[in-house]
């Protein structure tokens, strides 16, 4: 058998990836004793496991991952947010007007009405039920201004880079604030018109170009040019 | 089907076929993966004449609510031709004989896609013959694959498929719309090539026992051939620039 270690393989879904035994992680499945690849990406072999990083994923939710929401309705005593998943993200007005408390329609339209972005956190999320999603921490709740991108899930790893290094990098120079969500939407404000244009500009170049080496040198790049 | 007269010649005593090709040979296939921007993956293939785009959609909410499944996601199939796809002006409502394409598309692609990761959701696949010429069927299933994982939907294998079937007392791979019409046989198959399971067959016409196991080995070398088409076009779509990390 080949030695695969240390070596990334490009796999589309059906692609045998290796006979080991090892321990299956993401987007592989077992056909008798092959390791198949499940989704068109990258493989990742570790020591005793096996994963695909996928370079083309639907977002589900996990809990505890940070996401951006729209709020789609209000319905009973929750909020309906799309979270870019096939499922929507309630969000209980307990959360917002704490324990206990039963709000009306328009008490919660007040705090939180059809089209607020929110940046919020997976509370709990499985099969059964739609995940639920909570804005109550210091760092999360509603997001007054700034534009909504959207660009694959499966990307955002690259967005942010090793230790944050890539958001940094956009962020210094267009003195932008970029707040990402797990799920693939991303909102970015900026005082100057210029600024918000390149760091859009620098999002999309990531997103297109995602599995190219040395991306961060060519945003920088662009990022240093004049014009968009 | 049904050995009607015809007047065209379908194979010579060379052994070449009417459209020029040996009686192992397909016709010439090519697929682009990620040709519309809406829809979540799509693919657009050329199979010969045949002309098909398809879109993929999805997991998405389900409605009617009450065709969602608690336990696993459903997939959906439309397969349509335009209006214009064929000689005569072919009425847009779906008709007996898409709604029997849609359906066993479907079930050829459902051993593939691993939907029970996204339960009470749907997958829908459209899939538009824009041009038919013959083999539609499978070469909408070869699309429909494609698209599929171009959308990201976890899949066990890719589907692929390709016609075999008899005209002029020859077994013959790739049943081109002539040889549909005055042939002996056509027999559709869908294959997971790296599973080796077949999820289509399909057989109009009579063969032999001994000729229908020929007929299938032809096939899965159809299906085979096209297999390559079919990642080169994922390829393409997703590791083409650069070098990998």
């Amino acid at each position: 058998m080949r030695n695969f270690k240390d070596k990334k393989q490009y796999v589309i879904p059906g692609d045998v990836i290796t006979t080991s035994p090892l321990r299956l992680r993401e987007n592989v499945t077992l056909d008798g004793k092959r390791i198949i690849a499940t989704s068109i990406g990258l493989t990742n072999i570790y020591d005793d496991s096996v994963r695909v990083i996928p370079l083309s994923a639907v977002y589900l939710p996990k809990i505890d991952d940070i996401v951006i929401g729209k709020i789609k309705s209000i319905f009973g005593n929750s909020w309906f947010a799309d979270i870019n998943s096939c499922y929507q993200g309630m969000l209980l007005g307990q959360d917002v007007f704490g324990r206990g408390s039963y709000p009306t329609t328009s008490e919660m339209k007040e705090r939180l009405d059809n089209g607020d972005i929110i940046y919020a956190k997976i509370a709990n999320s499985d099969r059964q039920r739609e995940p639920l999603i909570s804005i109550a921490d210091q760092s999360l709740g509603k997001i007054d201004s700034g534009e909504l991108v959207k660009i694959s899930p499966t990307k955002i790893p690259r967005l942010i880079g090793k230790h944050g290094s890539m958001i940094q990098t956009i962020e210094a120079s267009t003195n932008a604030t970029i707040t990402v969500g797990q799920n693939g939407l991303i909102v970015v404000s900026c005082d100057e018109t210029n600024g918000l244009l390149k760091a859009l500009a620098a999002i999309r170049m990531v997103d297109e170009q995602a599995h190219l080496v040395n991306l961060t040198d060519k945003v920088k790049k662009m990022l240093e040019s004049d014009g968009v | 089907m049904g050995g009607r007269e015809a007047n065209v010649v379908l194979l010579d005593e060379n052994g070449i076929r009417s459209d020029g090709r040996k009686v192992n040979e397909t016709r010439k296939v090519t697929i682009k993966a990620g040709v519309l921007k809406n829809a979540s993956g799509s693919a657009y293939i050329e199979f010969g004449g045949n002309k098909i785009l398809a879109g993929v959609f999805g997991p998405r909410d389900v409605h009617p609510k009450h065709m969602s499944n608690p336990d696993t996601g459903i997939l959906r199939v439309r397969y349509h031709m335009e209006p214009f796809s064929v000689g005569e002006r072919k009425k847009p409502a779906p008709s007996r004989r898409e709604i029997e394409i849609s359906k066993v598309i479907k079930e050829a692609l459902e051993p593939a896609v691993m939907l029970e990761k996204f339960p009470r959701t749907a997958v829908d696949v459209f899939l538009e013959v824009l041009q038919a010429d013959g083999g539609t069927r499978c070469a909408a299933l070869d699309a429909a694959s494609v698209a599929l994982a171009d959308a990201g939907i976890p899949m066990r294998d890719l589907v692929c498929a390709c016609a075999s079937g008899k005209a002029a007392d020859a077994l013959i791979l790739d049943v081109n719309n002539e040889e549909d019409q005055a042939g002996q046989a056509d027999m559709p198959i869908g294959y997971m090539p790296n599973l080796g399971k077949i999820t289509l067959l399909q057989l109009d016409g009579v063969l032999t026992a001994d000729e229908y196991k020929k007929c299938i080995e032809l096939g899965l070398e159809g299906c085979k051939q096209v297999y390559e088409i079919q990642k080169n076009a994922l390829r393409e779509k997703y590791f083409s620039s650069g070098d990998k990390d």
